[in-house]
């Protein structure tokens, strides 16, 4: 919703974005401070609709290759009370929205996934050379001028999110949209998500919803157990979530 | 859509190839054929004498090949010097760019430059052209090969060997640390893969100095010294049963446990590692070898019969071993991190990473120990040629 | 052991010395190629931070939009696609926004659009309006009869 109040706070940041979209934006935002962020995201289960608007946003945004994804939806069917063997099927990564499902009864719900910016980043961890990083503000980066090509971190991470760029040869995945949010804009997907399902956190800023969401709200993120710090924040996420 | 169930989309496309699993194979002979060598030298296995040098340059003709699927494999090879000049100490791959370094040079190169060095002495004074330079050049100006000098050799030596155990172990169980640390793969996770890896290496090292002895002196028309190849077989035995209670450790703990991943992995072990793992890996590639030189150990069975059955053995051994790194790093990405679903592995045939440049990779260490075997002729009898006088070598071997 | 004769030992002294010529040659290497901004911030290439913020925006952010269009916010903002930003159906338009004149945004096709978000799905939370296109319009195009900056329909709205 926005309010006339939300509005007015938000217009000095949409104009000092406005001038870095215009002036064909060379540098980070002169006010933008590294250490006073640390960058995160809210996931909605309740909200998401799998219309597949987040993924086809990051491809435009950030030039994803067709049949690889820096996102993507799944869709979950849970037949009965099994957790352990839910139906799940991602046709295109859900680019192009979800077809009819085939199952009926049940419960049934989509998960956007993503890169989960870990605190604790495996795929960080294995890099030989530095050439992937987590940044000073929370972001997970990969620097493709540096990086080898040697997959390691692409078999490192539990989630799926990494691939090797099929022209670049490098490795390549969520940037958290590092360009837009060190502007004062929200990622792609957030801004193109018409339900709010997804929505940009900053963990570091007081003035951020999340708090009072994380505090009201029960949360979840994927494969706890690894105890990767992943800073995505699943509400409503079901025990079937793989 | 070569999915069966549900995979998370970047995981359908294999991101490590059969390169990926040349090289482990690679660097475990490399680990194996040295500690055959270093069971003469440090154990003083005196049966085993024959095939000491041969162990060496067998060694360093896969060590030199080992980087190779590496840098054909790499989205960016002519990166690949940062992972010297910027290494992350955090990461497994990149330590073992040092590791290799030290084995390499502070090992293998050391210690065969001391064994061999006034053989290349000899041969920088006695030949002529460009072999004069290629040895005048490896005495690297020294023409010092005084009863006193090839001591201190022998002592140096002998020094390099010991510290080249823990090195060997470490250069291939370093390979096994870098699937075994990897927590997003339940396939590879485990504190046993480091050790796996280090007795499976010794098990396909010995095999292929047996074999390749074997073979040389067939090549030569020399006879066998069946003593030496009986007490190689033995080796083998013992390596290949602390090998296969290891692997069996692995499968019953996993059977045992059942955790979260189980069911995945063992419908996968039942239908697309079928063959690799059951048939090539366990029954042909270990259960075979075990039993057969088992039986060997216990009843007396004629010499031609053993040299037949240790070929064999051998050759089973070696396809058992490499069928072992197939599974360990082509299975570990067959199925889905989500536990969910199955992809299939595409091998080209004609490709940067397809089968002939995985054959040609396997065949050019032949090649290449073919070359040094001329360079540096590991048997001292007067066919070699231009091997010199008796007397010398006795003297330089009294220390 | 004693060493009778130094020079026993002096062939491994050359040794030495060329492994102390490779280690050199190695340092010397190192100094050269080592990116500078390596090692800024962390275990990476500085550089790369702001590499990585420099890329180019294709989605303006609906602040900006609003700049120009505050008649359609004035229709938006109090409907149920309030909280629908504009190019989340209009797509990516920065280039639009820098260059308003040169680059027209072409409206986006209603009978496809809206089905991706309102078609039925049993995946889709029930509250969410969701309809059978089929059954709903029988082939009519969305626009027909719904405004799709304010798209409920009013008493008194075009229905056929």
């Amino acid at each position: 919703m926005i309010t006339r109040r939300k509005l007015l706070m938000l217009l000095p940041a949409a104009a000092i974005a406005w001038e870095y979209v215009v002036a064909g934006t060379p540098e980070i935002s002169p006010n933008y401070s590294r250490p006073e962020h640390w960058w995160g995201m809210l996931v909605d289960i309740d909200k998401c609709i799998g219309c597949g608007n987040c993924v086809r946003a990051c491809a435009a945004e950030n030039g994803v290759p067709e049949g690889y994804f820096r996102t993507w939806v799944e869709r979950y069917h849970v037949a009965g009370w099994q957790q352990e063997t839910p139906q799940v099927d991602s046709p295109n990564g859900g680019k192009n929205g979800f077809p009819p499902s085939k199952a009926a009864g049940g419960k049934n719900f989509f998960v956007p996934k993503m890169c989960n910016h870990c605190e604790d980043s495996p795929c960080t961890q294995v890099c030989p050379v530095g050439a992937t990083f987590r940044s000073v503000d929370g972001v997970v980066l990969v620097d493709e001028k540096y990086c080898l090509g040697c997959r390691y971190c692409i078999q490192a991470c539990p989630y799926g999110c990494r691939f090797l760029h099929p022209v670049k040869h490098t490795a390549e995945k969520c940037s958290l949209c590092y360009h837009r949010i060190t502007k004062g804009l929200t990622t792609a997907c957030c801004e193109s998500c018409p339900t709010g399902a997804r929505q940009l956190a900053d963990l570091k800023n007081p003035k951020d919803p999340i708090h009072e969401y994380l505090k009201t709200h029960s949360v979840q993120v994927l494969k706890p157990h690894l105890a990767t710090g992943a800073k995505v924040y699943y509400h409503d996420l079901d025990g079937s979530v793989r | 859509m070569p999915v069966d169930g549900f995979m998370y989309p970047n995981e359908i496309e294999l991101q490590w190839s059969v390169l990926i699993v040349v090289y482990p194979f690679v660097t475990g002979l490399v680990a194996g054929a040295f500690i055959l060598a270093s069971l003469e030298r440090i154990f003083h296995v005196e049966a085993v004498k024959p095939t000491y040098r041969l162990a060496l340059l067998t060694a360093l003709s896969f060590l030199l090949v080992a980087p190779l699927p590496l840098q054909l494999h790499l989205g960016h090879p002519e990166r690949s010097l940062e992972m010297y000049l910027t290494p992350h100490k955090t990461s497994a791959m990149a330590m073992f760019g040092f590791v290799y370094l030290w084995y390499l040079m502070a090992v293998m190169l050391l210690e065969i430059w001391l064994d061999y060095r006034h053989e290349i002495v000899l041969f920088s004074q006695s030949t002529t052209g460009w072999k004069r330079l290629l040895y005048r050049t490896l005495t690297l100006g020294s023409s010092n090969i005084s009863k006193g000098s090839l001591r201190v050799d022998d002592r140096v030596g002998w020094v390099v060997t010991l510290i080249g155990i823990p090195s060997a172990f470490l250069l291939h169980g370093y390979v096994g640390f870098i699937f075994g640390s990897v927590k997003a793969n339940p396939w590879w996770s485990s504190p046993l893969m480091p050790v796996v890896f280090i007795f499976s290496a010794m098990v396909s090292g010995i095999s292929i100095v047996m074999l390749i002895y074997m073979a040389a002196m067939k090549l030569r028309r020399q006879p066998i010294d069946m003593r030496c190849v009986d007490t190689i077989a033995q080796y083998l035995l013992y390596t290949f049963i602390i090998d296969f209670a290891l692997e069996m450790l692995d499968l019953i703990h996993r059977i045992y446990e059942a955790d979260e991943s189980f069911r995945s992995l063992d419908f996968m072990l039942h239908t697309q590692l079928f063959f690799s793992q059951v048939v090539l890996q366990i029954v042909l590639g270990t259960v075979i070898p075990i039993l057969t030189i088992g039986f060997i150990q216990i009843f007396d069975v004629p010499e031609k019969l053993r040299r037949i059955a240790y070929v064999v053995c051998g050759c089973l051994t070696i396809v058992g071993i490499f069928a072992m790194r197939w599974n360990v790093v082509i299975g570990g990405q067959l199925f889905s991190k989500s536990f969910l679903g199955y992809t299939t592995y595409k091998l080209d045939l004609i490709s940067r990473e397809g089968e002939l440049v995985a054959a040609a990779l396997l065949i050019l260490p032949f090649i290449i120990l073919a070359v040094l075997v001329k360079i540096l002729p590991p048997w001292t009898e007067s066919q070699a040629g231009f091997v010199p006088e008796p007397s010398v070598c006795e003297l330089g071997k009294e220390a | 052991m004693k060493l009778k004769n130094f020079k026993d030992a002096e062939h491994l002294v050359r040794l030495a010395g060329a492994f102390a010529v490779v280690l050199v040659v190695f340092l010397l290497v190192r100094a050269q190629f080592v990116p500078k901004s390596f090692g800024q911030y962390g275990h990476y290439r500085g550089d790369a931070l702001n590499e990585l913020a420099s890329k180019p925006i294709f989605f303006a952010g609906h602040q900006t939009c609003e700049q120009c269009h505050s008649d359609v916010l004035e229709v938006k903002k109090s409907g149920k696609h309030a909280g629908v930003n504009c190019e989340a159906c209009h797509g990516p338009l920065a280039k639009h926004a820098e260059d308003p004149g040169s680059v027209v945004p072409q409206l986006p096709d209603t009978a496809v659009l809206c089905a991706r978000c309102h078609e039925e799905n049993i995946a889709k939370p029930k509250a969410f309006p969701q309809v059978v296109s089929a059954e709903h319009s029988g082939g009519v195009v969305c626009k027909t009869c719904h405004q799709p900056h304010s798209p409920l329909l009013q008493p008194g709205d075009k229905k056929s």
